[in-house]
């Protein structure tokens, strides 16, 4: 009967729709894992550090850099407060250009790679200035690579 | 009470991943849970489809709200009468798209001892609110699971952080799926005609999604989550090479059981609308029975002997006492 071969592709159609939506970062991925980016931890200001350490512990900043990044700006702009110190008793400049990326001066390799891979495109750049890296610091931090783990 | 039964299960739904995370088991809360709950939504779904397909549908029975095709100088309405397929799919874009029935509603209210009827749109706009933020959502969470990252999720983000409030950036359709879902919600429990009709069944699903979408909304605002441990993890499901990074936190979990309890709930209950909107006869039927034959696939095959069948066969005694036939 023509109706019922008539509503038996439309059947076959919707159902492969679900099904490709369904299982779509399956076949997107097509078996190739999404390898964890390496980040560069190899700029010179942190290899001239005393102790490799961040403004708080490695696994605050993996989460919550960008509201520490936002109480900074508070405090600078809104309540005029431009050092902030560490429980350890470090002091830094309250500064995006001025302190993180002074020790992560490879934002291509840092900031970004990580970025990219979360799928985030922080506004920030619009108005603060990312240092410029000088070209042979560049060759030189590719030895000795930082990864995320 | 069936909002009190819906709270216990919520609440449930809630405890027993924390309780799991600190007993630690995490490769049940973030693979076997997961995926299983992944695999009967899949084949549920497609199940319930299937079944649905093979079901018989005797007759004709589009909903008709608008003037038929008729005669030439008669203007027929062909998205809400339609008498052909081109209809059909405009009023099933319409509908799936736009919520055009619920567009439709009324209310009514007793107004001096007598009934009257009134228009209402809260429900066509907190519903489809709801459906849109809910679609926003799931497109952003592709960033999650795939690599490079696919450009209508970051397009999708960029507007739906257009206004940049805060860091991270709040999304619009996160505040618009807490909104609609409350309103959906409440309407149920407030309203005591609906309070009155509405089951466990009805409830679940709403006290899920604001589960997950809370959930969601502290694991981004408060209760950082590392987002890099959570995509190595949905890298393992995809890839299927299973892998349990460190740092996800409790909230994480709830948040993927939560949405494992809707994905399984999603084949067995009022979800399944989503695939059935498409297969109801009311939508899915051109108004055309007056012009081409129904077959109802329940008929028993009938050996039918025509008029000209009968002619043929009496029409010399036919002719012998004078009765009139069509062939001489
Ligand atoms: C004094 C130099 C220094 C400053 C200033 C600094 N960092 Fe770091 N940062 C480091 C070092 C060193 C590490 C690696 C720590 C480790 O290996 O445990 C690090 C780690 C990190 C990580 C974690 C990377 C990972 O392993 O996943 C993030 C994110 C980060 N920094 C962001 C920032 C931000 C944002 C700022 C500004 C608020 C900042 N850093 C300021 C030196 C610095
Ligand atoms: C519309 C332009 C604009 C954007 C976008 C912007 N900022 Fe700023 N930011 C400013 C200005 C102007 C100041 C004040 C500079 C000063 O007084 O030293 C400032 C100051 C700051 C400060 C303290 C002072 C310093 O030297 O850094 C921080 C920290 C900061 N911003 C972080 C951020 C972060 C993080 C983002 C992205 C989420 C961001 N800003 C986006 C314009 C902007
Ligand atoms: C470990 C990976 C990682 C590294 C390294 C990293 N980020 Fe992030 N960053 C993230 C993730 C993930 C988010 C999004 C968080 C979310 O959505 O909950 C984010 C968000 C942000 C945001 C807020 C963006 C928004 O508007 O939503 C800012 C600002 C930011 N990062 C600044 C930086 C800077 C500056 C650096 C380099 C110094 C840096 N990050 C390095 C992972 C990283
Ligand atoms: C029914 C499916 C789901 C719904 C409705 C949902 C809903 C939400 C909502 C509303 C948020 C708030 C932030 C945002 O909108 O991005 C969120 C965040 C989040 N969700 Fe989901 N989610 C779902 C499935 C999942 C799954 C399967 C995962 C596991 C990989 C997941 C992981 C996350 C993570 C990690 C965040 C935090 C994002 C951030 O920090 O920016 N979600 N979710």
């Amino acid at each position: 009967m023509k109706g019922r071969r008539g509503g038996l592709i439309a059947i076959g159609i919707g159902l492969a729709v679900f099904l490709a939506l369904a299982t779509y970062p399956f076949w997107h991925a097509a078996g190739k894992a999404m390898p964890v980016p390496e980040l560069d931890l190899e700029t010179p200001a942190i290899r001239a550090l005393p102790a490799r350490l961040c403004v708080a512990p490695t696994a605050e900043m993996k989460t919550r850099h960008m509201q520490i990044l936002d109480e900074w700006r508070t405090e600078v702009v809104r309540n005029g407060r431009r050092t902030f110190e560490t429980p350890d008793g470090r002091r830094f400049d309250r500064s995006l250009t001025r302190t993180c990326m002074q020790c992560h001066s490879n934002k291509e390799r840092f900031c970004d790679r990580c970025h990219d891979y979360a799928g985030v495109k922080p506004k920030c750049w619009d108005c603060h200035i990312v240092p410029e890296t000088p070209s042979g610091e560049a060759s030189a931090a590719v030895a000795g690579k930082g990864t995320l783990k | 009470m069936p909002i009190f039964a819906s709270l216990l299960f919520i609440v449930i739904a809630i405890l027993f991943p924390l309780f799991a995370a600190s007993a630690g088991w995490h490769g049940l809360l973030g693979i076997v849970i997961p995926c299983a709950a992944w695999a009967v939504f899949v084949f549920g779904f497609v199940w319930r489809v299937v079944v649905w397909a093979r079901s018989p549908v005797p007759f004709r029975i589009p909903v008709t709200s608008g003037q038929q095709r008729s005669l030439s100088w008669i203007k027929a309405d062909a998205a809400e009468n339609p008498s052909g397929r081109w209809g059909v799919a405009l009023r099933m874009f319409l509908e799936v798209a736009l919520f055009r029935s619920l567009f439709r509603n009324t209310r009514t209210d007793l107004y001096k001892g007598r009934p009257v009827y009134g228009r209402t749109k809260n429900l066509w706009l907190f519903g489809w609110l709801f459906h849109a933020s809910f679609l926003v959502i799931l497109v952003r969470h592709l960033r999650l699971f795939s690599e490079p990252v696919v450009p209508m999720a970051d397009t999708l983000a960029a507007v739906d952080g257009m206004f940049e409030i805060g860091v991270p950036t709040l999304y619009l359709s996160d505040l618009c799926l807490l909104a609609a879902a409350a309103f959906l919600l409440l309407r149920r429990i407030v309203i005591p005609r609906v309070r009155y009709i509405s089951l466990a069944q009805d409830y679940i699903p709403l006290l899920l999604v604001l589960c997950i979408a809370g959930s969601g909304l502290l694991m981004r605002h408060f209760d950082k989550i590392d987002l890099v441990a959570v995509k190595e993890l949905a890298s393992g499901w995809i890839c299927f090479v299973p892998t349990l990074p460190e740092g996800l936190t409790a909230v994480f979990f709830v948040h993927l059981f939560c949405v494992s309890a809707l994905l399984v709930w999603f084949p067995l209950g009022k979800l399944m609308h989503m695939g059935g909107v498409f297969l109801s006869p009311t939508r899915n039927l051109a108004n055309d029975s007056r012009r081409r034959r129904h077959v109802n696939p329940w008929n028993a095959p009938v050996k039918v002997h025509t008029y000209e069948e009968y002619e043929e066969e009496f029409r010399n005694q036919m002719k012998a006492v004078g009765l009139p036939v069509d062939k001489e």
